[in-house]
């Protein structure tokens, strides 16, 4: 199981209070969502990249992180570069690749995976109740942390009942090949995993509700204003200044 | 009996799961402070459905639920009667949901009202009265069959309820953590109702034993004329003479 295996890394940035986690990633990603030029975007893609490098998590992890988001990355490179209008570049067969839609395509993955990384980096490394409970002292809606919280955890169910009945059917020489036995095993996997998934949280509701659970996410963590917050803080706001002029400005060869 | 040492009183519930037959039908359950009762009865019976429906996580189709002198209806109603009732689930899986075992068993603590370092330090106790110091930041899903098991009664027990319905708690475990569990059981003196198929354990540490059957409980035996049940392995089915 790996959902919630990254918070257990003592790093530095694991001691950051989440507060300030949620917020320094909304705004960082804010801030790379709306701009535009590629030495700006790219800035970000390096800087997120090197904070997660402080952060400790293992690098299978975060690239089995960043793979889902890739994989619809790819995609976008299919009909990007060829449906965007602009001065086309080279034609492959008669379909004509534009500059603009190569950059745009670029960019696109760029801001994906800066945002995934500089997500993962923070928001991995902080467990969910926790998480939830930072939400709540955010003022964000009730409704929306009870969403996220219940998303997350059954995400996790599921995961977890997939391994079960895998492991299930392994145990039994199961060895997929083209043929119906095979098609209808992973169909009865399928069926199956709606089910129990949801029979799942159904119990995980019960086992919540018998301790007493009323809707309020409590923590054991202490949630104090350090000097780590006030340094990753001031780090951030500093990042997201420069990156602010860079785009502004355009001080950089704005013709890329 | 005693109106005001009643914790629990079940009149008349029937249950069904959505379209299936009755399992509980017109059942009957009073049960008092400071009672241990043991319930038995064949698997697919209507044990766990019954405890189940004490905590309100099942509605009953019809009957009257009283728990502590008062009638318990709606969800809410429930919220009090899940402070003060604490069950251990049949499956240890079903109990854990944080990911380390001091969070789970500060979990209960914490919506109770406790402030975070009471709720630390009812759970560093609980965990080191149940043998499990050092279990702490042990990942909950990664434990052992038995350790899930003993870390479920110290999530229960951390909200010091004051009743425990324990659903087989003993079920796969080896002789010296039953040993653990039965000691923990005396010495808390707590009123229990505890489900098991083991004869054995019921009579050691229960007082009287139910059995479920045909959807309704029936009082089997008082638990000390039966001095001589080590004799007899197999339980109750082994020797119905009453
Ligand atoms: N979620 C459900 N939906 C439909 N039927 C169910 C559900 N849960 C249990 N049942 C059925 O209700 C009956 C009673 O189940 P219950 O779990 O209460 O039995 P039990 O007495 O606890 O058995 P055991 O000794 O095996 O634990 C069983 O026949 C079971 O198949
Ligand atoms: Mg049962």
């Amino acid at each position: 199981m790996t959902v919630e295996e990254l918070t257990n890394i003592n790093s530095l940035i694991n001691r950051i209070d989440p507060r300030v986690k949620i917020i320094e990633v909304f705004f960082f990603s804010i801030v790379v969502a709306v701009s535009n030029s590629l030495p700006v975007l790219l800035s970000a893609l390096i800087i997120s990249l090197g904070i997660i490098l402080t952060a400790g998590i293992p690098a299978r992890e975060i690239f089995r992180r960043l793979v889902p988001v890739n994989i619809m990355i790819i995609f976008l490179w299919f009909f990007l570069p060829f449906t965007t209008e602009g001065k086309p570049l080279f034609n492959i067969g008669t379909l004509a690749v534009t500059h603009e839609g190569l950059i745009y395509a670029l960019r696109i993955s760029i801001k994906s995976n800066a945002m995934m990384l500089m997500l993962i980096s923070l928001i991995a490394s902080t467990p969910i109740f926790t998480l939830g409970h930072a939400m709540l002292e955010l003022k964000m809606p009730r409704k929306l942390v009870h969403l996220f919280f219940f998303t997350y955890r059954y995400i996790h169910v599921m995961d977890k009942e997939y391994i079960r009945l895998i492991n299930a059917i392994k145990m039994r020489g199961f060895r997929p090949g083209t043929n119906l036995h095979t098609y209808r095993t992973f169909a009865y996997i399928v069926g199956m995993l709606l089910i129990k998934s949801f029979d799942r949280m159904q119990r995980v509701r019960n086992a919540m509700l018998c301790r007493g659970f009323k809707g309020n996410f409590y923590t054991i963590r202490n949630f104090s204003f350090k000097k780590i917050d006030v340094i990753s803080i001031a780090l951030m706001i500093a990042i997201l200044i420069v990156l602010g002029i860079m785009e502004w400005t355009k001080i950089t060869y704005s013709s890329i | 009996m005693d109106k005001n040492n009643l914790l629990i009183n079940l009149t008349d519930i029937s249950f069904s799961y959505p379209g299936e037959p009755e399992i509980l039908d017109k059942l009957n359950l009073q049960f008092s402070r400071n009672e241990k009762i043991g319930l038995m009865g064949p698997n697919g019976s209507g044990k766990t459905t019954l405890f189940h429906i004490i905590m309100g996580l099942l509605k009953p189709m019809s009957g009257n639920i009283e728990i502590f002198g008062k009638s318990i209806r709606e969800e809410k109603d429930f919220i009090d009667v899940r402070m003060r009732i604490g069950l251990l689930f049949q499956d240890a899986d079903d109990q854990l949901f944080s990911p380390t075992v001091l969070e789970d068993v500060a979990f209960g603590p914490l919506n109770l009202g406790k402030s975070k370092d009471e709720a630390i330090d009812i759970a560093r106790k609980t965990l080191e009265f149940l043998d499990l110091a050092g279990f702490e930041d042990r990942i909950t899903y990664k434990l052992s069959g038995g350790e899930k098991r003993l870390v479920s009664l110290a999530t229960v027990l951390a909200m010091e309820p004051e009743i425990l319905l324990l659903d087989e708690p003993t079920t796969g475990l080896d002789e010296k953590t039953k040993t653990k569990i039965k000691k923990t059981l005396r010495e808390l003196d707590l009123s229990y109702i505890l489900i098991s198929h083991e004869f054995d354990l019921l009579s050691e540490i229960t007082d009287s034993i139910y059995t479920m059957d045909k959807g309704k409980i029936i009082f089997d035996k008082e638990v000390h004329l039966h001095e001589h049940v080590h004799a007899h392995p197999h339980g109750s089915y082994s020797h119905e003479h009453k």
